[in-house]
């Protein structure tokens, strides 16, 4: 399966799983709310263009708020991993060779640590914009750290499930493949 | 210029990424400001499509529950027909279906018309149901939708075939709302907090309100029938810096299984919003 076929599939998935199972959860708390959708800017390919990289998240959070009702609630978090990414690997990965060996970022790719503080600080910046937008609009301060704790970890959680369930076991890229 | 081209080409990403935040940015706000859900009827079919799909495979999980409430709801009206209460045999009784006008000389104010309901959250602190009918079945924007347990939300949008609806759960909602023992008028708003509570405020501190008490629609609102249940009173406190009580109501109305609900059209909203919101001319 190529790049894109798998990455299209992915968008669809995620956005299905997150409005028809993750928002029908019913919910434990106010300050616990399941997100997983951005796991699919998380795993995009390293060799993506920087501006499509942005646009193409932007999209994806649109298209996650024509189900929510909320025009650019989902979208701006989304755009902002986007642009912080790249940096971010950057600091992370020996540059040549991982990103000429494997395709995108996973624990097999990057190594474990590097990784987890990819998708750590990643989840955290989403979370701590997402709610920073909601809370300008209405809420307390005591809701936003709440909010922002409280969703970060259900979202760690769920990463980790996900990285469990699916380890997408690609195979180091060769000259011959 | 060549400073500026290259100011451009070196700051390209930043550049990028700050018109697309400010895209959305201004999305939100305006979506905010007008209390309504943005996007474009075209869209909302779209998304209606797949959430009626995904609805129709939703609904057998919660037949049961369903029947019991429409059950439930036979029950209540039918106590409440004519035939029940008994009169004296001098009474004629005149039935005349479907008019707008009946033998008495009332118009006919509220006209009750049944959706399915196809979209719905509960989680989120914006919270929309969606329906399937819409303007050509006669919805508008401005409408009261209630449930089969109580009151439901307000109409916003509403496209060719599809609606949707601010939930009773969403932070901007207000319903103007009363206490049923003494008619005390306040307004039903929610805290973002727990999907099974409303509050109730402006509720002055002379009324006597109790733990259980019924909170019912008021008669000052332009799209709810008066009378119409909302839910109970769960817990009551006293702001001490106001002369309202804070109450918090535990709605008749379990969100989580809505399955059909009704709009409700009243046949002179468009006069009477148009006449409360013209401003008034004596000084």
């Amino acid at each position: 399966m190529s790049s894109l076929v798998r990455n299209i599939i992915r968008y669809v998935l995620f956005i299905l799983l997150q409005v028809f199972i993750l928002n029908e959860v019913p919910p434990l708390h106010q300050f616990i709310v399941p997100y997983i959708y951005f796991l699919f800017i998380i795993w995009l390919p390293f060799n993506i263009n920087r501006l499509f990289l942005m646009v193409l998240a932007f999209v994806f959070g649109l298209t996650l708020d024509a189900f929510t009702g909320t025009p650019g609630l989902h979208a701006a978090p989304c755009v902002l991993i986007a642009f912080i990414r790249p940096v971010l690997l950057g600091l992370l990965i020996p540059q040549e060779t991982t990103e000429q060996s494997y395709a995108e970022p996973s624990v097999k790719s990057m190594g474990l640590a590097p990784y987890s503080l990819y998708v750590v600080i990643l989840t955290f910046v989403h979370h701590f914009y997402l709610v920073l937008i909601e809370w300008l609009q209405f809420g307390n301060f005591i809701y936003f750290l709440g909010k922002v704790a409280g969703t970060t970890a259900v979202s760690l959680l769920l990463i980790a499930l996900a990285e469990m369930l699916f380890p997408r076991k690609r195979r180091y890229k060769t000259n011959a493949a | 210029m060549k400073n500026i081209f290259f100011f451009i080409r070196r700051y390209f990403g930043f550049l990028s990424f700050l018109l697309l935040q400010i895209a959305a940015i201004i999305l939100l706000s305006n979506a905010s400001k007008t209390h309504e859900a943005f996007f474009s009827a075209a869209l909302n079919e779209a998304t209606g499509d797949l959430n009626h799909r995904y609805s129709n495979l939703h609904s057998y999980f919660s037949l049961k529950e369903t029947n019991r409430q429409l059950a439930e709801e036979n029950a209540r009206l039918r106590n409440m027909l004519a035939a029940n209460f008994q009169a004296p045999d001098s009474s004629r009784k005149a039935v005349t279906d479907t008019t707008l006008r009946d033998t008495l000389g009332h118009y006919r104010k509220y006209t009750y018309l049944p959706a399915r309901v196809i979209g719905n959250t509960v989680t989120l602190q914006t919270n929309f149901i969606t329906l399937e009918r819409g303007t050509l079945q006669g919805v508008k924007k401005g409408m009261a939708v209630i449930g089969p347990e109580g009151i439901v939300g307000v109409v916003v949008e509403a496209s060719n075939n599809i609606s949707r609806v601010m939930s009773l759960l969403h932070r901007n909602s207000k319903v103007s709302a009363m206490l049923k023992k003494d008619n005390y008028a306040g307004s039903i708003e929610w805290d973002g907090v727990n999907p099974y509570y409303l509050q109730l405020k402006n509720v002055s501190k002379s009324a006597k309100v109790n733990k259980g008490d019924t909170v019912l629609t008021s008669n000052y609102s332009a799209n709810f029938p008066s009378h119409l249940m909302i839910g109970t009173v769960a817990a009551i406190s006293a702001d001490p810096s106001s002369n309202f009580y804070l109450i918090k109501v535990k709605t008749a109305t379990n969100f989580f299984n809505l399955q059909y609900v009704n709009v409700i059209a009243n046949a002179r909203y468009a006069e009477q919003t148009a006449l409360e919101n013209t401003p008034s001319k004596n000084p």
